[in-house]
This record gives structure tokens, C-alpha cells and sequence, in this order.
């Protein structure tokens, strides 16, 4: 880049000015290229507010015949044109906030991990490994968990887990299949650590150096480093981080789909089969009965859509409003 | 009195007491970690170790090139083409909205564009299928465009960050030498910027195919209706594709299709290993090359 081609330059010799023609050119070059970003950047709001109608548009007829009511009734029977989302909205609960108890905490460890322990080498090695947990398609983990996670955790895990803390009722007699609410949990958990993994080592790699040598220096041991300096300084953006690991658990609809059983009531037991919205709409979207069903179907979509945005806006605000030194990207 | 005030100086160089138990503590803290960071790992190691070793048995030449009944070569030519269609759409797009980042929005106009695309990567894959069902194939036919069009959605957030993060890299001495000779910063951005950043756009957007590949519940609603025996060219109807192969096979529940979707799942799973893990070395190598 030395040298300017001659193309990029062309000034009148005589005058040391811009051919007029050029100029235009130069001015209409300009404007159109600001146009054209300008409606990309439209095109990707419009999606968002389009994908929101199209939603509510399908939903309309089953929010006229059922309203609020949808959201807590649990009857679900297309045959009969009764439509409840209730246990749905149940077994996604479940299964995200199970997969979060368990993935954040081991997702945060691997952010220390790399951030803390690991030697040079092996933070690269063992970094884009658990990125590439993310990457495995989640109807190849789906498959996966229906043929070798579900028999595993029905033999092993699930009878272990009865005998022992039995007395919760959450803990129930296991079923004949594997394919539980329980097996379905365990798959979102592998799904929710890559990223809130990624997210909190970015965030502890921002903290300061100087605070935690002079932690260090006063002779604290290197987990009160993590418990004093390290943690409280992103505290904040490890909670966004679990905001948006727990959205993509409740979007999820293959994986859960294929090893959740597709029951419709709720249970207490996690080792019984359940539904979840997203998983619901994978499985009776295509065959759907009537009219009625389909939005129905909609409907749960439409739950989907306004928790998804809710929990991003609110990882987004909580990012930037707390977090130390710019939100969480 | 001085035995308490001096420590005895023949005592070994070990902590007691309370420095011992934050020692212990810490310890334990350290071997947590590190038994997190194993598990991750191993999980990965185990599921693809699970799809390689049974996937491998189903794959030979044929089952590449032919058509169903035991063959899958149309659900994978109709995966490529499918992801195809989706970058061309999503790509120049998401370059555009990368420009947009860079040069025009000031930082206000920056955060709420940058809010949009956190949006549109949060929005649930499923939830994109019921939109391009509801836009593209309800009352119509299902369509792999449609499921392009889904899958460019999944892209375009993607696409965009990664081109800006490049965009950013774009020396400012480069962009200042343009200036000063005069050229419009229209011709700057396309003759000089864009072309310095290219390598890590590309990469980016492999990133991003990658990541739309293997996207299934948006081509349940877009793109199932086939019986994978023929290859099929045209885009606007449903055209046979892995990911929904795989999950059909898997709800089937019978050996010979287990067998088969293994197989295909180790395609898939091979074609996305490689080109993140490709795609993620030349992006830091062209991040290096221009931030040095």
C-alpha cells in the first residue's frame, strides 16, 4: 500500500483538482454505500419485529379461544381441541433450571480453569475443546443421548440416584426406557456449559492483574483470590452469562425432543418423561391435526419467543448496567 | 516467655493450623477445577469417539454417492446446497451490517445495532422454523428455501460480529494513507478496507456455516417432506438434508436406520470439527497478521 494506484487518485494535473464528474461519482458512491449498510442494518431489526408478527399472527386464533388461561392449563388433548400449555411450560422449566444448577457451576470452574490454572499450552488445547462442545449438532447429541446416555443413565445412574436419596420425592422409581426428564436435563447441561464456560473466562481474563497480585501479596491463597477479587469483580457478568446459558435450555428442541419421552403431565419425578414448548412444537408441528392445534402450536412459540428476548434483554441490561469494565458480548 | 513470642527455630518450614486449612482449601478449589475442565472434556471425547467408531462402519464410497434405501447422497448434496443458499444470503448482509458497525453508526447507533444482533442470536432455532413456516410454507409448499432462509437468520448475527471484530483490526494508518490522497470513503472501504479484512471475513463465515450446518429444528418445519431416494436440485421444494435424516432415522427406532445415521452423523460432525477448528486457526492468524 505504498503507492496509491492511479485509479484511486485521478486529479487533474493542471489544476491539482477533482474532475467535477468525479466528484459527483465520489458523492453518489458515498451516499449509496451509507444506504446500502444502513438497510442491512434495517433488514436485521425488521427480522426480529417481523419473526414477532408472523408468531403472534399464527397464535392469533388460539389466544382468542383460550387467552392466559393457555400459559397454566395442562390439558393438552388435539383430539378434543383443548389446549394447555401448562405442563410444557413446566417441563422447560425443570429441565433448564436442572441443567443450570448443574452446568454453571462446572462452566465457571472451566473459566477459572483457563484463566487461572492451566499452563500456557494446555489453556489452548483445552479452550477451543469445550468451544467445540458447542459445535456438535444437537441432533447428534440428541441421538447420542437416546442410544447410549438414556440406557447408561436408566441402568446406572438413575437406580443409584433412587437408592440413595429415594426419600426426595424427585428421585422417584425409574422408568423402563431412560428417556426421562432427567436424561433430557443432563443433555441441556452438556449444551449450557460451552457457553457460559467461554463467557466467564473472557470475564476473569478482564480482571486486573494488580488486584490479584496485591491479593496475592498480602498472602492470600489463590482461591481467595477467586472468592475475594476474582469473583465479586465479575459477579455480574457471570449471572448475564447463566441468563443466556439458560436461554439457549429453554429454546432447545431437538436434542430434548429425542430423549425426553414426549409425556404430557407433570410429575414429580424426574425420572419420569415430560415435554418441554420447544420440544413440543419439533414433535406435533409437522402432523398437526387442526387448525386450532397449529396455533396452539404457534401459541407455544409465541411463550418461546417473548422468554428468549426477556432473558437476553435482561443479560443485556445486567451487562451493561453492573459489569466491570464493558458488557458482556 | 520468649518460647511464645520467638517460634522454635528447629521446627520444619510447614503451615499449621489455620494456614494449613486455607492451603487445604485452596487445594481442593484447585482440584475442582481442574476435575470440570477433565469432565468437559471427556464428555466431547466420548461422544465423538461413540459417533467415529460406529459412524465409520456405515461409511464407504457408496454410501456417499447413492440415494436411499442404505445410501445418503442426496440428504448430503441437499445439505450443501441448503447452507449454500444460506450464506448468500446471510453473508453479504452480515458484511454490510459489519461495515455499518465500523463506519457510519456513531457508538449510540453501535450499541443498539449491537443489542439486535444479540437478539437475533438468542431467538430459539425452533422458533425460526415456526416463522419461515408461517412466512414461506404454510398454504404454499415446504421449500429449501425456506430453510435457507431460516439458517441465513442463525448466520447473519454471526457473520456480522465476527467482520467487525476484523473490521476493527483494519490498521488506521491504511485507512489515513487513502484519506490523504484524496480518495472518497467509499472507494476506501471497498478497495482498502474491505479487501485487507477479507481473509477474516471468510473464516468468520465458515465459523458460521458451521455453526448452521448441523441446525435441525428450523428444516423439520422448512424442508422433511422427502423420502431421500432422489436427488433433488430445486430449491423451492423440499429437498432432502442430513440433519432431519438423522432425526427421522432416530425416531424411527430401527437398527439399520441407527446404523445408517451414525454414519451420517459422523459426516456431519467431521465436516464442522474441521472447519471450526480451521476456520478458528486462520482466524487468529489473519487477527495476528493485522494487529501487528
Amino acid at each position: 500500500m505504498s503507492t496509491a494506484s492511479p485509479s484511486l487518485a485521478r486529479v487533474d494535473g493542471r489544476t491539482g483538482r477533482m474532475s467535477p464528474l468525479r466528484k459527483r461519482l465520489d458523492l453518489l458512491g458515498d451516499r449509496a454505500l451509507f444506504g446500502i449498510c444502513l438497510a442491512a442494518a434495517l433488514i436485521a431489526a425488521a427480522t426480529i419485529v417481523l419473526v414477532g408478527y408472523q408468531v403472534v399472527h399464527g397464535a392469533s386464533a388460539a389466544i382468542s379461544k383460550f387467552g392466559f388461561a393457555f400459559v397454566y392449563e395442562t390439558v393438552w388433548q388435539p383430539n378434543f381441541g383443548t389446549f394447555g400449555a401448562g405442563s410444557l411450560l413446566f417441563g422447560t422449566a425443570v429441565t433448564s433450571a436442572f441443567a443450570l444448577l448443574l452446568g454453571a457451576p462446572i462452566a465457571i470452574a472451566i473459566g477459572l480453569f483457563l484463566t487461572l490454572l492451566a499452563p500456557r499450552g494446555v489453556r489452548g488445547a483445552v479452550g477451543p475443546l469445550v468451544g467445540l462442545l458447542a459445535a456438535i449438532p444437537s441432533v447428534i447429541l440428541g441421538f447420542w443421548g437416546l442410544l447410549v446416555l438414556a440406557p447408561f443413565v436408566q441402568a446406572h445412574v438413575e437406580p443409584f440416584l433412587h437408592s440413595t436419596l429415594g426419600f426426595l420425592p424427585i428421585f422417584g422409581t425409574p422408568e423402563t426406557t431412560g428417556l426421562s426428564v432427567f436424561t433430557a436435563s443432563l443433555i441441556l447441561t452438556i449444551m449450557v456449559i460451552p457457553i457460559i464456560a467461554s463467557i466467564s473466562r473472557d470475564l476473569f481474563q478482564s480482571v486486573p492483574r494488580e488486584l490479584q497480585d496485591g491479593a496475592s501479596a498480602l498472602g492470600a491463597t489463590r482461591w481467595e483470590v477467586v472468592r475475594g477479587i476474582v469473583l465479586p469483580t465479575t459477579s455480574s457478568g457471570v449471572v448475564a452469562a447463566c441468563i443466556l446459558g439458560l436461554g439457549r435450555a429453554l429454546g432447545e428442541a431437538i436434542a430434548v425432543s429425542q430423549v425426553i419421552g414426549a409425556g404430557s403431565t407433570i410429575q414429580t419425578s424426574l425420572f419420569k418423561s415430560g415435554d418441554t414448548l420447544a420440544s413440543r412444537i419439533a414433535l406435533q408441528f409437522p402432523g398437526a391435526l387442526t387448525e386450532l392445534h397449529k396455533s396452539s402450536l404457534y401459541y407455544c412459540a409465541l411463550i418461546l419467543l417473548v422468554i428468549s428476548l426477556a432473558a437476553n434483554l435482561a443479560a443485556n441490561w445486567i451487562g451493561r448496567r453492573f459489569s466491570y469494565g464493558g458488557a458482556v458480548s | 516467655m520468649s518460647d511464645q513470642l520467638l517460634p522454635d527455630p528447629s521446627a520444619p518450614l510447614t503451615p499449621s493450623g489455620n494456614l494449613r486449612r486455607r492451603q487445604l482449601v485452596s487445594r481442593a478449589a484447585e482440584l475442582a477445577a481442574t476435575v470440570a475442565a477433565v469432565a468437559a472434556i471427556a464428555v466431547l471425547a466420548i461422544v465423538i469417539w461413540t459417533v467415529a467408531s460406529r459412524g465409520i462402519k456405515a461409511i464407504d464410497l457408496d454410501f456417499v454417492f447413492t440415494g436411499y434405501p442404505t445410501r445418503v447422497g442426496p440428504m448430503l448434496l441437499g445439505t450443501v446446497i441448503i447452507a449454500l443458499l444460506a450464506t448468500l444470503i446471510a453473508m453479504p448482509i452480515g458484511v454490510l451490517i459489519a461495515l455499518f458497525l465500523t463506519e457510519y453508526s456513531g457508538a449510540k447507533g453501535a450499541r443498539s445495532m449491537k443489542l439486535i444482533l444479540d437478539l437475533l442470536n438468542g431467538l430459539p432455532s425452533i422458533v425460526l422454523g415456526v416463522f419461515v413456516f408461517a412466512l414461506l410454507v404454510d398454504h404454499k409448499q415446504q421449500s429449501a428455501f425456506a430453510g435457507a432462509v431460516a439458517l441465513a437468520i442463525i448466520e447473519l448475527p454471526l457473520i456480522a460480529r465476527g467482520s467487525q471484530e476484523v473490521l476493527l483490526l483494519v490498521p488506521g494508518s491504511l485507512r489515513e494513507a487513502s484519506d490523504a490522497l484524496g480518495v472518497a470513503r467509499w472507494r476506501s472501504v471497498l478497495t482498502v478496507v474491505l479487501p485487507t479484512a477479507l481473509g477474516g471475513i471468510v473464516t468468520s463465515t465458515v465459523l458460521a456455516v458451521a455453526r448452521a450446518a448441523g441446525e435441525t429444528a428450523p428444516l423439520i418445519l422448512a424442508t422433511s417432506n422427502f423420502d431421500g431416494k432422489s436427488f433433488v436440485l430445486n430449491p423451492f421444494e423440499a429437498m432432502p438434508n442430513v440433519p432431519v435424516w438423522i432425526y427421522k432415522l432416530s425416531e424411527e427406532g430401527n437398527p439399520e436406520g441407527f446404523a445408517e445415521a451414525w454414519g451420517m452423523s459422523l459426516l456431519l460432525v467431521s465436516f464442522i470439527l474441521f472447519a471450526s477448528l480451521g476456520a478458528r486457526a486462520l482466524l487468529a492468524r489473519s487477527k495476528r497478521k493485522l494487529s501487528s
